[in-house]
């Protein structure tokens, strides 16, 4: 039934948002941004998170290369790039992430070439994991927008 | 006062960052102030020549018209990230401090790292608040008095008794102003201290208080609410 699946799914999205938190994964600012989203910017999470996921990927893209050789690695160029990272996922509330980051920084700052691509493993995989989340949100999100346009005559809110 | 037309806070938002910039917007926006947003310096510079008269005869890049003589929508406060490629904020800061026809904008920085140097360089160098990053709405509301205060100042320039009110009200808000506006309810509470003992002492705390604040939302589950109530939770130290 159609009727109470809004509530399911509002159960649903607190649910997963409750363990992001657990986890660490997402802190209060991501709740700043869903206050931020309202009937005048109806979209203006997944319009950030958006934004925060092509600038990401081309980061990681860019921190690969520069680690490929182990001789020439530019760390000051690294060290930009993190503070992008970390700079934009502070700002989502991505917290593990922006940790990792921060670890990441540090490995560079000593010239760590080793340190530093376990880092950037670590910082892909933690990526990876905070779309997966996020993708699951909005998903959610959509089915229960969907969801809350059904109406039934018998139905009480 | 002022028309209708004027009666809304025109900001001007600084940030190389598209997220920040778009955060900010919204931020902003949200507050009812209109909002232009630049990526970098050189182009805020840009936008606050062009915001003043537009035949200017100097051949500086800086206008030297005064703000009342300008046409058009006035600025009433510039917000800028600290860190940015090619010009900080800290110059852009200096530049419009030393503007003639910029420096009575209200200037506050954003950075996303709490390095107390660089607080203090910029609340002396004249930035009206100095605000951690990622920035809140909490954070934005208390924009509204340093542009209150400059709007009062432009529209009433010929009464010398409001502008001696307006003097005994900066001098108050210079000493709140002067002080990192994440411990601005503390230190309110607080009783009168040297300023730069306070701004040592709330740069401590806010380092350690950062890391309990953000310990206690996250283990006591989330609502909206905890953002409001935050300021009010806060450990002591």
């Amino acid at each position: 039934m159609l009727g109470w699946g809004v509530d399911f799914l509002r159960a649903e999205m607190n649910r997963l948002l409750a363990l992001l938190f657990h986890q660490g994964v997402l802190d209060e600012q991501f709740l700043q941004l869903q206050q931020l989203q309202d009937e005048s910017s109806p979209n203006f999470v997944s319009e950030v998170i958006t934004i925060y996921f092509s600038e990401s990927e081309k980061l990681l893209r860019n921190l690969r290369m520069l680690l490929m050789d182990r001789e020439l690695s530019d760390y000051k160029k690294m060290e930009i790039h993190l503070n992008q990272m970390m700079g934009s996922s502070s700002s989502i509330g991505a917290k593990r992430v922006r940790n990792v980051c921060v670890a990441f920084r540090a490995a560079s700052e000593q010239s760590n070439h080793a340190g530093c691509l376990r880092a950037l493993e670590l910082l892909e995989h933690e990526y990876c994991y905070l779309k997966n989340k996020l993708h699951e949100l909005f998903q959610i999100e959509q089915q229960r927008a969907l969801a809350s346009g059904v109406r039934y005559p018998a139905q009480h809110d | 006062m002022s028309s209708a037309a004027e009666s809304q806070f025109h900001v001007l938002a600084v940030d190389d960052s598209l997220i920040d910039r778009k955060l900010i917007e919204r931020l902003l926006k949200i507050s009812s102030y209109q909002v232009t947003t630049v990526d970098s310096g050189s182009k805020a510079l840009e936008f606050l020549g062009s915001r003043v008269n537009d035949d200017r005869s100097s051949s500086d890049s800086l206008p030297s018209v005064s703000p009342s003589d300008h046409q058009g929508v006035e600025v009433n406060l510039i917000i800028t990230d600290y860190c940015m490629p090619g010009m900080t904020g800290y110059d852009l800061l200096k530049k419009i401090k030393e503007s003639s026809s910029l420096r009575d904008i209200p200037v506050v920085i954003m950075s996303s790292e709490n390095v107390p140097s660089r607080i203090t360089r910029c609340l002396e160098e004249g930035a009206e608040e100095f605000i951690l990053k990622p920035v809140r709405l909490a954070d934005v509301n208390k924009l509204r008095p340093h542009m209150m205060r400059t709007k009062k100042l432009k529209g009433q320039e010929q009464e010398q008794e409001q502008e001696q009110e307006l003097q005994e009200e900066s001098v108050t808000h210079c000493e709140i102003r002067s002080q990192p506006p994440r411990q601005h309810e503390l230190e309110i509470e607080q009783s009168q201290q040297d300023q730069s003992q306070q701004i040592q002492q709330h740069q401590q705390q806010k380092s350690g208080n950062n890391n309990k604040r953000k310990a206690l939302d996250v283990e006591e589950g989330l609502s909206p609410d905890r953002t409001r109530s935050r300021y009010n939770g806060v450990a002591t130290f």
